[in-house]
This record gives C-alpha cells, structure tokens and sequence, in this order.
C-alpha cells in the first residue's frame, strides 16, 4: 500500500528523500549491529529489510514518480538496500561464527560411547582360510572343484591304487558307513576328487578341491576324526616334476610370504609315483623360524589315470594335498585342534578378520 | 623300526666320526621318515663299569630285603680305604656273590638326570649303585639289577661297550612300499648308496652250518604254493635251553626296541632286524609228524602266542600238524607249539607269504605282528634259507645242539622284468638326467639292467615294489635328489573363476556374519538320542539317518541328518562357559539314507575294473551306493539378540531372527524365499514357527524350538533357530535384470491401517496389497502392528507405509487415492480387512 502522498511531486515523498533514507540505513545498520544473537538479528533483518521495512515501503513508492525521478530515487534506494543487506550478511556470518564456537560445543556428547547393541558377528577361520587357498589357485587360471564327504570305496580307495589289500589301507584308518563291506566310506582324504575331476571334465585338468575328511582318530589337541584338506591335481601333456615343484613353490609362497623356501623329500602314497613329501621354511613360526611339513604329492600314478580312462602316454599330471587345518594351527598358533571343533564364539571371534 | 647305529655299522662302514644326525639326513633324503634320534650316551656319563660282587651282608631288622654288598671294580675304581673294592647297599635279591653286574660309581649321572653319590643309608656307606635294566634305559626289567654274562668282562672295564650303551639309535618310520627297509639289511643299503660306500649284504651270504646229522629234518609239505611260495624248516636237536643269550645280542635287540626273552626267541628276532626275514621257531616236541602249510578248515581254532582263540577262516593260511593249526602263517604262531625254557627240539621256520593274504589275515584278526607287518609290505622272495642258515648257526653258535638239516618247499621263481625307456625320467622330471646315471642308479639299487636306450631292468628280490616304468623312475629321481629339479609353473589354460554355486556360498556365509552371526563348526557324529531330544517322528525324513559300521563312541553312530544337534549343543556349550547371548550359524552337509538305502550298508557293491574307465553303468551303480548329501545353512538364536545401554532397552533373540535369518540368507543371492505358516513339525514351536518356501518347494523351517526340545536339550528358554536347504535355494536363485532408466518423477506416500483377525497372517494381507495396489505401487512395509482395546478383542491392526510412483508422469492425487482404495478393497476381499477407523 502506497503511503500518502501528492502524485507528482517527487519532494513531498518524503520517505524517498535522501536524509529519510539514509535515516533509515543508520536505524537499520544500528540495530545489526545491536543484534546480539541469530534470533536478534532474524527480528532487526525482518524489520530493517523485510517486505514491511522502511526501504521496502520507501521502494514502493518509487512506481509512482514521474520518469524522470524514478531514476535517482531508484539508485539511492536501491544502494540504501544493498547497504543494509550486506551489514546483515556481515553480521549473519559473525553470529553463525559466535554460536558455532559456543552453541556447538555446548551440544556435544561423548564419542567414546560404545554402541555395541547388537555383537558383530565373524566367519570361522577355516572357513576364510579354504577360500584364500581357493582364491591362490583361481588366480592360476585353475577350478575348485568338489565331491561327496560319503564316498564309494572304489573312488575313495580302489580307483587311487589302493587295493583291498593295500597296506595303505590300514595307515588311513577309515570309517565305513553300515557295514565294513558296504563299500561306503567317509572319505579319508580328498583325493577321490581326483578322479571324480578326471571321469567328469575334459582334459586338461587344473583343479583344486577343499573339502572335509575324515579318519577314525579320537578327538586330542592335535587329532580329529573330522578335518579339512585341500587337493591340488594337474593333467595335461607334458606335465613333470617341475611343474609340481613350481606350483606349490608358488603356493606356499601365496599363503606364507616371498621369503618362504621349500624342501622335497621322497615318499610313498599309491597315487602317485614319484610320491614326494614337501616341508615348507615357515619365517613367522612361533619361536623363530623353521621347517615345517606340509603335504603330500606326487605325479598321477599312470594306474590313476588308467582307472579314470586316461590316457597315460599322452598326459601326465601331478597332485597334491594339504591340511588346511593344520595350515591354520602353525600359521596361526592355534595350539588345540578342538578349538577349531567345538564353536566356541571365541575362536571364531578371535579370526573374524580376513586371513 | 629302531636302528641302533653300531649294529648299521656292522654291514655299511660309515664314519664314525659321521654323527646320527648326518646319517639321518641321508635316511630323510632316502625316502625314510625319521621320528627321534635317541642317544644314549649323552644321557650317560660318569664312570658306569663292570663290576664283580665279592661278598654279601643280608641285613635284617628292614621292611624288606636289603643286601650290602662288597663289589669288586678295578684297581682305578676302589675306595681308598678298600682298593679295588666298593660297598654298596642294594636292595636286589637276583645275583649272587661271583656275579657280573653293571656299577654306577659316584660322579655317574643315569639317564633322567639321575646323579649317583656317595650316600648313608641302611647303617653302611653306600658307595655307588648296582644298575638294573631300567636305570640305565636298557629295557622295563625292573625286577631285578643285570645280571651279565659270565666272561662278559672283568671287573673295571668300562660297561658301556659291553651294554652296547653310548650308541645311539635313529628311529625311522617306514612307508609300504619299502618293506625291505625293515631291517638293518635295507637301511644299510640306502644308506650305501647314499655314502657310496660298500655293503656288507647279510641276506647274500649263506652262513656255514655243520653238515646235518641227529636224524632227520622235520618233513614239510606246502599245499597253497602262491600264498607260500618258499617254505623252509630247519630242525635242531639236542638245543641248551639254559644257554643265555649274549650280552651283545641283548644291548643290540634292547636298544632296537626288542625285549629280551630267551636265546631260541631272541636269535629269530635278531635274525629278523638284521635281514628283515620274520622266523619262527617251533618246539618239536609239542608237534605231531609232518608240517603242512594250508589253508585253514572253515571251523578250525587256534590259541595264538597272545592267549587269544582265534576262529579260523578258509582264507586264512595255517602251518599244521597232525593235530591240526599250529600257527598263522606270517602272523603269529600258536600257543600250543611255543618255545619254552625247556625246549630242546627246535623246527625254526622261514618262508615267503603272499603279502595280500597275510594283510587279509592281519586284519581278519586285528592282529598286526612285526612278522605280518613285513610280509605285509613284502619280503625278499628269495631270502628265507639265508636267513634260516643265519639263525641256526647262532642257534648252534650259542645254544648248542646239532644241526639235522632244512625242509624246503618253493615254487618257481620269476623276477619281474621291467622296460624302461632311459628318457622316462628325464621326461617325468622335466629336467636333464644323463642316461648313464640312470643306468647307474638303478644298479646301485640292486637291479639288473641291460640295454641301451630301451632298457630291461630286473628288480632285486627284495624289491616287490618296482613293478613297472614308473616305480623305477621314482628310483632314479629319489637318488638324484629332488633339490635338483627346477621349481617351473605350469600355464593352465585361462580359467573362469569360481563357479556362480561358489560363488552364491561364499555370499551366504559372508551375509550371515554380517547378520551378527558367530560361525561354528560342530560334530557331524550324533546319536537316536539326538534326534529324539528333537521330538522328531518316527517316519521323519532326518531319522533315516547314515550308520556307521565302526563309529568313534556308540553314542554317536550317526551322520548327522541335520544340522541341528551339533549347532544347538554349541549353544549349550557357549552358554555353559559364559555367554548367555548368542547368535550362531553353521553351513555343512548333512546325510539322509534314499529311498532302499539299508541301513546296514549295502550287500555285495558294486567294484569295478581298476584297468580302465567304468562303463556308465558302473558309475550309476556307484553314485547308488551314496546318501543324500544336500548343503545346509542354520542359525541359531539365545539370549539378547540387541543389549541394552545408555541407548535404551535392548531386545531378547527370538523366532524373528531366526526368520528373517532366512530371508536375508535368500536375498542375498537373489533368491525368492516365501515365509508362510504352515505345518510344523517337531522340533518347532507350533505355534511359532515359518515353513521357508521357494517356488512351491518348502525348504526349511524357522522359528522358536519347542518347549520341550528347549527342556530336553537344556537350552535358554525362546532359542530359536533356522534350518534350510541351501542346495536349493543356490539353485533358485535369480541374476537380477534392470526394468528401464529408474523413473524420478515424485513418489507419493500413502500410510493405511487395515484391522484384521489376529489370526491372520501379515503375509497374507501383504500379499492381497500388492495384488491390489497395482503398478503404480513402488514399495510397501509394514510398520506398525498394534493389538489392543481401540481394535477389538481378537482383532490387530496393520499399519503400512506405502509409496507409489509412474515411470512417465507425476501421479495425480486421483490416481493415488485410487491405487491406495483398490488395495485396500483386495485386502478386504481376501482377509476381511477394515480401514481402521
């Protein structure tokens, strides 16, 4: 609403004379200045610049001089406006600053609180241990392969060069299920994988195959009838001992650090032949480093890859097996096997990190 | 297999500045596992000599016998005031003034850190000690001090050389393929080649015996000539069966790990670990005329050495008399024919037995011997009457006796010839080998090879073992040393990674810590007990559950056919060391016998041909053979599921973890797992418990355990937990496709409350909204759930927040109202919901 005035005369607006308006910026920039906190400072902004503010009104009135005082009137309210908004920015940001330092502070808690309201949980260390290993051959370009923990005699034994009456049998000390003639077995190592892989997959083969076994061993710090191995086989043309060697050289590297050295020892399993034992110089052993047993491997015995339908003049292979549960117990100090067997969540807690 | 290194040394000369050490590594190197060095002589020091008792006090007025005895110990050895003599106290009652025995002078320490001194006791100075077998390590005898040999030596001789103390013995574990190194005979050869050093080979050389006299050997007949393809009897009249047994022979078999019993059953044992030839020796007297090998009469029993009836097989090889069995052949002999303190007619048998037969019988039996654990792995074809001739002559050498000559019975012998192209090794190592060390290295072994290029080589007698190209390979490898071979990796072809069913598992167990889930590994072994505690049915699918024929503990005979009793006794176990809140999983197999899988096993499986590939029929057979053996994934819940604190209250585990455990397990690999109430079988809360469905298949169960299970199985009160099939689900489980652009025009927000009866399940109202709602709706959850006065006895109200948008448009308030009234109508429709008001 316009204020009261004469239509053309631009003196008797009073409220657009000079001394008005600067009486208004000096009323408005006194009160910014006055203002002691946002709030003050909300009320001298809606006051001194809002839509009913002196200027504003003032502002209003411009519409109705004639055209040549509208221009000079415009530029002096316009600057008396501008003025008056910066000094309230100026004075905004003081404020902001004032109560940040004081106000915020004022707010804060205690950090440290624990916010433990639901317990994280952790995967067992086998668990993340299998699937480094796992992840160790993928990178080679490998497979993972798997088979069944019940396993027909003839896969877990026969078909591996271990006959019926194979003193091997009597070293691996199995559990038959129903009957000890019912050619059923818990598999007593993975190597059943192999020829699982082999009757099941073209050639050539790179596989490797974690799994659970078992062996009729009473539970002790050191035994489980229950335990993890993983299997390593390689058939294709061509394949010799060095390429054994390179693979778990590679490997032990993987899992123990570049610093780790290994050491071949003659051995003797059905399966292979060579068979060879391998000790690995573990650097991070508990009380210094030293060697430390590994596994088992060899090349295919050619019976082997006969029994999977292989055929021996033209390929050639080797295979390996560890045990990833006493993998975990050197590298890890865990000193008793039940540990690892009886789900206490401390344990699992303890590993819960990647390995 | 012990090996006490100055027995070695008799046949292979090494250094003896070469320590056990150094000979141990050459063994390791040789394929041999080595388990302990033991050494004798640094457990013993001080002065240990040979003493001679002179004179004996028996003292009374004790609790038991106490002798102090003058013992005579060499002129450098005697007390000062008593040169060349020593008293000792000596509480041992087995020796008499004259005696031979071992003295522990003051300064010796024994083994175990035992210090010998100058001591009070009994009224006397006891100035050393007379030593017993136990106190120097020598053996268990314990009953009495040692009494040794008559001209054993002299009074202040150093005992150790005549106890053959100071040695030192590498104990080695020996693997099945080579038998031969069962004996000082085989050791001595590796280690020969090892040192390129010579070989006395005492299973060649044919020791000299009188010729026979005294009448005749004992006649012998063989009637199975492939299970015993070379008998020999060798017959000794007129034996002292009071002559001792040397001191040489017994440090020797004492320190091999053999106890001492008599000279007859020494020698054989002797006999046996220097030429790895198991030997037996009969008493004549108590057989009756002719010795047969044969197999034994269904029916037939004999009382072995270890005082145990055995019942016979016709598998079972048997030596006989008249009478009948009086031995297992290669296994044990009988009672009835033992040797005694007063044998004088000695039959001391040495053959060849088939190993599979005698393994048969081992096993048969549960009776492992030293004699069967070499037949087992193979004995020198050939070396029965050389190691017969060795141990008569010590026999007459020691007991006395005339020699009446050898029965022996022996089938043809072929030895194996084996081609061998001398670019096998070479091509199995995938490094150089020099046919010229090939061709040596398999002599040095003991082998005959012929040839050039393609050669024929014949495996040595005692090696059963070298059968084909391979096993020869293996040779020339192990002597070239595995160290030399280069360390190359393979280039496999590129793979693809893990497969998508790895891939989905490793997701699942990740998904389920992050859950707030511990994970476990428990027993897979449970008993009927178990599944009881379950509740579980009679005709329940997890009580045909896999037997074993041989379990660890008869309580736990079982596979386990769910998951469920070993997670939940981890709970138990958990709460019982402390920590009474619990969030557990577990992912594994479980077992369940198929439709006509006997528990007993199966009768006469299938075996084939190990010579090439089953047929496809073979393999089905196989496969047929085998359970059941899906994935599972189950959790478990006790205690708090979140705890209280400065936040506020905390919240107790229930049937809803233990379900949304399930979903979250589904979702995470894109799996469309359905929750529905449903049946309930034990061990579930009937009323609180979810089938877990996916396509129409119900795959597990979540919720609340029964009460009564909780009781049985001594859990806190409201666990819950989770079971389902992971198999399945893996395999449902859907990629995820995009649907378009994702629309951003602005979502509309509609909040309704639906009264329904309390029986009605949330699913099913969720359900009848969605399928009304439309297109247009973009998401829906449930919020609130409130049962109470303002809704009615019986009755619940459901609060859901639900969002619309269209992929094109900026939805209409009309079109909203629309979409929210037509799914509230269906609501309606299917379960009788009300707005609230």
């Amino acid at each position: 609403m316009s204020a009261t005035n004469s239509p053309y005369d631009p003196v008797e607006v009073a409220d657009l004379s000079a001394e008005a308006v600067q009486g208004a910026v000096d009323t408005a920039l006194a009160a910014v200045a006055a203002a002691q906190d946002l709030d003050q400072l909300k009320a001298a902004r809606i006051a001194h610049a809002g839509d009913r503010s002196p200027l504003a009104l003032a502002n209003r009135e411009i519409g109705a001089l004639p055209p040549h005082a509208k221009a000079d009137a415009g530029k002096r309210v316009g600057q008396a406006r501008a003025a008056v908004r910066s000094a309230i920015e100026a004075r905004q940001h003081e404020l902001e600053a004032e109560r940040d330092a004081r106000v915020l502070v004022e707010e804060a808690v205690d950090v440290t609180l624990p916010y433990d309201r639901r317990s994280r949980g952790a995967r067992h260390p086998l668990t993340t241990m299998h699937e480094r290993i796992a992840d160790v051959f993928v990178a080679m370009g490998w497979d993972v392969a798997e088979g069944p923990e019940i396993e027909a005699e003839w896969i877990n034994f026969d078909a591996l060069n271990i006959g019926p009456d194979h003193p091997a049998r009597t070293m691996q000390d199995t559990f038959f299920v129903g009957s000890e003639t019912s050619g059923v077995v818990l598999r007593t190592h993975t190597s059943p994988v192999q020829i699982r892989t082999l009757l099941d997959r073209p050639l050539p083969v790179y596989v490797a195959c974690p799994g659970r076994v078992y062996r009729t061993d009473e539970i002790d710090a050191t035994h489980s009838p229950v335990f993890h191995q993983v299997e390593g086989l390689v058939v294709d043309e061509g394949i010799t001992v060095a390429h054994l060697k390179g693979t778990l050289d590679h490997f032990a590297r993987e899992m123990f650090g570049p610093a780790t050295k290994t050491r071949w020892r003659p051995s003797y399993f059905p399966f292979t032949e060579p068979s060879l034992e391998f000790d690995v110089w573990f650097e991070a052993a508990k009380g210094g480093p030293r060697w430390i047993e590994w596994g088992g491997c060899g090349m295919v015995n050619p019976r082997v890859l006969a029994a999977a339908g292989v055929d021996s003049e033209r390929y050639t292979g080797f295979a390996f097996g560890i045990g990833i549960d006493r993998t975990l117990m050197f590298s890890r100090d865990v000193t008793d096997m039940r540990d690892m067997f009886e789900g206490d969540v401390r344990f699992t807690a303890l590993f819960g990190a990647e390995l | 297999m012990r090996i006490p290194l100055s027995w070695l040394r008799d046949y292979v000369p090494i250094p003896e500045d070469e320590d056990a050490h150094e000979i141990a590594e050459h063994l390791v190197r040789a394929g041999l596992e080595v388990e302990e060095i033991h050494d004798v002589a640094a457990e013993l020091t001080g002065p240990l000599v040979v003493g001679r008792v002179r004179e004996i006090d028996e003292l009374t007025g004790f609790k038991k016998p106490i002798r102090f005895c003058r013992v005579e110990v060499g002129a450098d050895h005697g007390h000062p005031e008593t040169p060349g003599i020593r008293g000792i106290i000596c509480g041992a009652t087995n020796f008499t003034a004259g005696d031979l025995v071992v003295v522990a002078l003051p300064g010796a320490v024994l083994p175990g850190g035992f210090a010998i001194g100058s001591r009070k006791t009994y009224g006397h100075v006891s100035d050393g000690m007379i030593c017993s077998e136990r106190e120097l390590a020598l053996g268990q005898d314990h009953a009495g001090i040692m009494v040794l040999p008559p001209g054993t030596g002299e009074p202040g001789d150093d005992a150790r050389p005549v106890l053959g103390v100071g040695d030192q013995v590498i104990e080695v574990t020996v693997t099945p393929d080579i038998g031969y190194c069962l004996s000082m005979r085989g050791i001595a050869r590796e280690l020969s080649v090892a040192y390129g050093l010579p070989l006395a080979d005492p299973g060649t050389e044919l020791a000299e015996l009188p010729a026979p006299s005294g009448g005749e050997p004992v006649a012998v007949r063989v009637e199975d000539l492939d299970r015993a393809a070379l008998y020999t009897l060798s017959t000794i009249r007129e034996f002292d069966p009071d002559a001792p047994t040397p001191q040489w022979m017994r440090a020797r078999l004492t320190a091999a790990g053999v106890r001492c019993i008599s000279l007859a059953v020494d020698v054989t044992n002797y006999v046996m670990i220097e030429t790895g030839q198991p030997l037996h020796a009969f008493d004549l007297a108590r057989l009756t005329g002719q010795v047969v090998v044969r197999r034994a009469r269904d029916g037939e029993r004999l009382e072995t050495l270890d005082h145990v009836v055995r019942e016979l097989t016709s598998d079972d090889l048997v030596i006989a008399d008249e009478r009948g069995p009086v031995g297992l052949a290669g296994v044990m002999g009988g009672l009835g024919s033992e040797i005694t303190d007063s044998t004088r007619d000695i039959a001391l048998e040495a053959a060849w037995f088939a190993p599979a037969g005698v393994a048969r019988t081992a096993r048969r039996h549960k009776l492992p011997s030293d004699a069967s654990r070499r037949f087992e792995r193979g004995v020198d074809r050939v070396l029965a009457p050389y190691a017969a001739a060795r141990a008569a002559a010590l026999l007459l050498e020691l007991g006395g006796g005339t020699y009446a000559g050898m029965s022996a019975v022996e089938a043809p012998y072929e030895p194996t010839r084996i081609l061998l192209q001398d670019a096998l090794p070479a091509r199995i190592a995938g490094t150089e080998v020099d046919p010229a060390d090939v061709f040596a290295r398999l002599q040095a072994i003991g082998c005959t090879v012929t040839g050039d290029g393609r050669l024929t080589v014949t495996p040595p007698s005692w090696r059963p073992d070298l059968t084909d190209p391979y096993d020869l390979v293996e040779e020339v490898l192990r002597l070239g040393g595995y160290d030399r071979i280069p360390s190359v990796v393979p280039r496999a072809p590129l793979g693809a990674g893990l497969t998508l069913a790895q891939r989905q598992r490793r997701k699942v167990s990740r998904e389920m810590a992050a859950f707030g889930c511990t994970e476990v590994l428990s027993t897979p072994f449970i008993g009927t007990p178990d599944l009881d505690a379950l509740g579980l049915a009679a005709d329940d699918q997890r009580r045909r559950a896999v037997r074993l024929a041989n379990p660890l503990s008869d309580e736990a005979p079982l596979m386990r056919s769910t998951l469920l009793p070993g997670l939940l006794a981890t709970v138990r176990r958990n709460v019982g060391r402390g920590f009474d809140d619990l969030a557990l999983y577990e992912t594994g197999a479980v077992f369940v016998r198929r439709d006509g899988q006997p528990e007993g096993g199966h009768v006469d499986p299938p075996r084939p041909s190990v010579q090439h590939r089953p047929s496809a029929a073979e393999l089905t057979a196989l496969e047929g053979l085998l359970p059941d053996q899906p994935l599972r994934l189950a959790t478990a819940f006790a205690g708090l599921r979140t705890l209280p604190g400065w936040w506020g209250a905390g919240t107790a585990a229930s049937w809803a973890d233990a379900v949304e455990s399930a979903r979250v397990a589904a979702a995470s690999i894109g799996t469309d797992l359905q929750v529905r109430a449903g049946q309930t079988p034990m061990p579930w809360h009937p009323g609180r418990c979810a089938e877990l469905v996916v396509g129409t298949a119900v795959v597990g169960h979540a919720g609340e355990l029964h009460p009564r299970v909780i009781a049985a199985l001594d859990l806190p009160v409201r666990t819950a937990a989770m079971e389902l099939d992971l198999t399945v689900v893996l395999e449902a489980a859907r990629v995820a496709r995009g649907t378009g652009a994702l629309p951003t025009y602005p979502v509309a927000k509609e909040d309704v409350a639906l009264v329904v009866d309390e029986s009605v399940a949330s699913a099913d109202v969720e359900a009848a909204l969605r399928a009304g709602a439309g297109e247009l709706l973009e998401s829906l959850r449930l919020f609130d759930l409130y049962t109470g006065a303002q809704v009615g006895e019986g009755r619940k109200s459901l609060a859901y927040a639900m969002r619309f948008r269209a992929e094109d448009r900026t939805l209409t308030v009309e079109e909203v109202n629309a979409a929210r009234d037509a799914a509230v109508a269906s609501a309606s429709h299917a379960v009788g919901a009300t707005l609230r008001a």
